[in-house]
C-alpha cells in the first residue's frame, strides 16, 4: 500500500509546477482573463509539446499512455497557476470517445487530441443545456446528456458565448441537432472527468490558501502580523484542513478510476463534492484573510474565487454529488 | 501511488482476520465495570499468547515488529471485527513505546512483560487542574532523597487509575529550571497510601477517568526514565505514539457508527428526506477524507520519517466528524434518542469530549497554523 506519488509522477508535478509558474505568471494569467479570448495558441503549443494533450491516452492513438492519476497531477497544477488552457476541455471530450467510442471514432478523432493539433472540447453536466470550455477553435465537439454522448463537428453546432464571472475559460452554451453517437456508456467518463475537475479545484484551493497565509505572516495590525491572532490562524488552518481532504480524496478517486473502477461511481462523487466546497470556501475564506485588499480588482484572489465557484456548478455541484454518495453510501 | 495490499499485506491481514474470526471473545457478559475490565483483561492474555499485544513493539521486546501499515492493518481488523480494547492499552500504547525508546535495560526487562500480559495496568499522569493544553506548566512536586523521589500534588483525567500498578507520572524536579527544562518522567506505583484516587464524574454520570491525589508518594531512583530533567522529552514521545496511526482505525469505528445511524434514519422513516441524505452524504465524505489522511499520512512517514499537512489534520477530522454524527442521529431519533438508556444519548454527550481529550480542537489548530502553515506565534 503506497499513498503517494512515484519518482515518474514526482517528475510531472514539478515539471508542471515550473513550467506553468514560468508560462502563467499572474501579470499572464490577468491579461488572458481580461482579454476576449483567454486562450494563449503558442502556450498551449507548448503544452502540447510536453505531450500533456495526450497524457492518459492510449499511445496507439498518439498519446502517453499514462493514467488517470497523472492527468489529475496535471490538472492540480493547471488550477494552481489558473493557467487559461483548452487542456481540461479537451482531454475530457478525449476521455469520451476514449471509453465510449468505436473503434473508428477513437481512430478518427483521438490522434488529433492526442496531439492538441486537433483538440475537442465536450459538454458534460446534469443540466439539460450542454455548457463547455473551448468550444471555439476546437475540432470536434462532444456533448452528453442523460442517454449518452454524441460526436458533433464545429460547423453543425451553434455556440452561444456565455459571459461568465469566471473569465479565465471560455464557456459556450451549445445547441446541435444529430450528429454521431458514441455507442458506449459515458458513466465512468463522467466521473473521470468529475474527479479531474475536482483535481483541479484542489489546485485553485491550494493557491488560495498560499496567498492568504503569506498575506497573513506580513500584513500588520495592532502590531503584530495578523497571522499571529487566532481568529485568524485557526480560519487558515481550517482552509488547510478543507484542502487537505479534499486532495485526499482527489487523489484517490483518480487511482480508483484506473485500478478499481467499479468503486468509482462513489470516490467520484466524494472527491467533486468536497473540493467544489472545499475551492468555493477557502477562496473565500483567502478574501476575508485579505481583507479590503482582497477586494479589490487590482488584487489577483477573486480571479481563484470566480473559477472556483463556476467550477464548483460544472459536472455536478457538491449537493449533487452528495445526494450520489447518499445513494449509493447506504440510504439508496 | 498503489493503494490496494501487497501481498505481504494481504497475508498479514488475512492472518489477523483469521485469527480474530477464531478468537473473538464476543461481548463482556453484564456485571458492571469491574467484570467488563476483567473481561478486557483476559483478552489481552489472549492476545498476548498470540504474539498480538504489542504488535507495533519490537520483536527483542515481546512485540510482533509490524510496519507502519501492518500496524494500521491491525487497527483496522479489530475495529473491523468490534474486537474490544485491550485492557492495558496504556501501557501497550505508550507506556512501553516509552520504556523502549528512553528506559534502562532494568526498566525495560522490569516492566515490559507484564504490559504485554495485562498483569500490571499502567496509567498516566499528566493533566492538572491548573495545567491542561499548558502542560509544561505542571506544579506536581517531585523532590529528592536518598535513593529515589518524593512526590506531591494533583492529576486529573486519569484513566485506569483504581485498576493501575503504575503512572506515568510527570513531575516539576527542579522548580528553578525554565518550565520544560525542570521536569523528570516517573513511573509511580499506585500501590501506596500517599496515593489516593477519586471517581471523577464526567457529564454522561459515568466515570471513566480519575483524579489522583499524591501526597509525598515514593518513587525509587531506578524508576526514572529518561533521566532527571528531560521529563518533557520523554513525555512528547509518548503523546506523538498516542497519535500515530490511529487514523484508519477511527475511521472504520465512525464508519460503523454511521451504518447505525443510516438504520435509525431508516426505521425512522427518515431515510428519504433530502437534509438527512446530505448530512448523512457529508458524514461519509469526512469519515473518507479521514481514511484516506491517514493512508497518505502513513506514507509519507515511511519514506520521510514524519507525516505531511495530511496527518496534522486528523485527530480535528475525527472529532468533528464524531461529534456530527451523533447530533444528527439525536436529531433523527428525536427525543427517545435523548432518554437515558439510549446509545445515542450515551454517544451524543460522550463525543463532546473528542475535541478536547488527546489535545484541544483549540491547540491543533495552532500546531497547524504554527508548524505546518508557518504562521508567526502570538505568544
Amino acid at each position: 500500500m503506497e499513498f503517494g506519488f512515484s519518482d515518474e509522477q514526482q517528475e510531472i508535478q514539478s515539471t508542471a509546477r515550473d513550467f506553468l509558474a514560468d508560462r502563467f505568471k499572474p501579470e499572464k494569467v490577468r491579461e488572458l482573463a481580461e482579454s476576449d479570448d483567454p486562450y494563449d495558441e503558442g502556450l498551449w503549443r507548448e503544452m502540447c509539446e510536453l505531450g500533456w494533450a495526450g497524457i492518459a491516452l492510449p499511445s496507439e492513438h498518439g498519446g502517453q499512455g499514462l493514467g488517470t492519476v497523472e492527468l489529475v497531477i496535471l490538472l492540480e497544477q493547471m488550477g494552481y497557476a489558473l493557467a487559461p488552457s483548452p487542456f481540461l476541455a479537451n482531454a475530457i471530450a478525449a476521455l469520451m470517445i476514449v471509453h465510449a467510442g468505436s473503434d473508428e471514432q477513437q481512430g478518427r478523432w483521438l490522434p488529433g487530441m492526442a496531439s492538441g493539433e486537433a483538440r475537442g472540447a465536450a459538454a458534460l453536466t446534469p443540466d439539460p443545456e450542454p455548457v463547455l470550455g473551448a468550444a471555439e477553435g476546437a475540432a470536434v465537439l462532444v456533448l452528453g446528456d442523460s442517454d449518452g454522448a454524441r460526436i458533433v463537428e464545429p460547423d453543425a453546432a451553434r455556440l452561444e458565448r456565455l459571459d461568465m464571472i469566471d473569465t479565465t475559460r471560455a464557456y459556450f452554451r451549445v445547441s446541435a441537432e444529430g450528429g454521431d453517437p458514441l455507442p458506449g456508456e459515458i458513466d465512468a467518463p463522467n466521473d473521470v472527468a468529475a474527479v479531474a475537475l475536482a483535481a483541479e479545484l484542489v489546485g485553485v484551493a491550494q493557491r488560495a490558501l498560499d496567498m492568504a497565509v503569506d498575506y497573513a505572516k506580513e500584513r500588520e495590525q495592532f502590531g503584530r502580523p495578523i497571522g499571529a491572532y487566532q481568529a485568524v490562524s485557526h480560519r487558515l488552518a481550517d482552509m488547510l484542513w478543507a484542502v487537505e481532504e479534499a486532495r485526499s480524496l482527489s487523489y484517490y478517486a483518480a487511482w480508483v478510476a484506473d485500478a478499481e473502477p467499479e468503486s468509482l461511481p462513489l470516490a467520484a462523487s466524494m472527491a467533486k463534492a468536497r473540493a467544489s466546497d472545499a475551492a468555493t470556501s477557502v477562496a473565500h475564506d483567502a478574501i476575508q484573510t485579505l481583507g479590503g485588499i482582497g477586494f479589490t480588482w487590482e488584487h489577483d484572489v477573486h480571479f481563484f474565487l470566480k473559477r472556483a465557484k463556476v467550477s464548483a456548478q460544472l459536472l455536478g455541484s457538491a449537493g449533487h454529488h452528495r445526494a450520489r454518495v447518499a445513494a449509493l453510501g447506504g440510504l439508496g | 501511488m498503489d493503494l490496494s495490499l501487497t501481498a505481504e499485506e494481504q497475508a498479514f491481514r488475512d492472518e489477523v482476520r483469521a485469527w480474530l474470526a477464531d478468537n473473538h471473545p464476543g461481548e463482556a457478559s453484564s456485571g458492571g465495570d469491574q467484570a467488563q475490565f476483567e473481561f478486557e483483561r483476559e483478552w489481552q492474555r489472549t492476545l498476548h499468547e498470540a504474539g498480538w499485544a504489542g504488535v507495533s513493539w519490537p520483536k527483542e521486546y515481546g512485540g510482533r515488529g509490524a510496519t507502519l501499515i501492518e500496524q494500521s492493518i491491525f487497527g483496522s481488523e479489530l475495529a473491523r471485527a468490534k474486537a474490544p480494547r485491550p485492557a492495558n492499552v496504556l501501557g501497550l500504547v505508550m507506556g512501553g513505546p516509552v520504556v523502549i525508546a528512553h528506559g534502562t535495560e532494568y526498566q525495560k526487562e522490569r516492566f515490559l512483560e507484564p504490559i504485554l500480559s495485562a498483569e500490571e495496568i499502567w496509567c498516566q499522569g499528566f493533566s492538572e487542574p491548573e495545567s491542561g493544553s499548558d502542560l509544561a506548566s505542571l506544579k506536581t512536586k517531585a523532590v529528592k532523597e536518598d535513593g529515589g523521589w518524593r512526590i506531591t500534588g494533583q492529576k486529573v483525567w486519569t484513566t485506569f487509575a483504581h485498576e493501575a500498578k503504575w503512572c506515568m507520572l510527570v513531575a516539576r524536579s527542579d522548580p528553578d529550571a525554565p518550565k520544560h527544562k525542570g521536569l523528570t518522567y516517573f513511573l509511580m506505583d499506585m500501590d501506596q497510601e500517599e496515593v489516593e484516587v477519586r471517581p471523577l464524574r464526567q457529564i454522561t454520570g459515568e466515570a471513566e477517568f480519575n483524579e489522583l491525589f499524591i501526597e509525598n508518594a515514593y518513587v525509587p531512583d531506578e524508576n526514572v526514565v529518561g533521566g532527571e530533567g528531560n521529563g518533557w522529552m520523554v513525555a512528547i514521545t509518548t503523546l506523538m505514539n498516542e497519535r500515530a496511526g490511529l487514523g484508519a482505525s477511527a475511521a472504520l469505528g465512525l464508519a460503523q457508527t454511521l451504518d447505525e445511524l443510516v438504520e435509525l434514519a431508516k426505521e425512522r422513516g427518515l431515510a428519504g428526506d433530502p437534509r438527512v441524505r446530505d448530512r448523512v452524504a457529508r458524514l461519509r465524505i469526512g469519515i473518507e477524507g479521514l481514511r484516506l489522511g491517514a493512508m497518505r499520512a502513513l506514507t509519507t512517514t515511511m519514506k520521510v520519517g514524519v507525516p505531511g499537512p495530511e496527518g496534522s489534520i486528523a485527530k480535528l477530522q475525527w472529532s468533528s466528524t464524531s461529534q456530527a454524527m451523533t447530533e444528527l442521529a439525536t436529531e433523527i431519533g428525536g427525543l427517545d434518542a435523548l432518554q437515558k438508556g439510549s446509545p445515542w444519548s450515551y454517544r451524543f454527550l460522550r463525543t463532546r469530549a473528542n475535541s478536547i481529550e488527546g489535545g484541544t480542537s483549540d491547540v491543533l489548530r495552532n500546531i497547524v497554523a504554527e508548524r505546518v502553515l508557518g504562521l508567526p506565534k502570538l505568544r
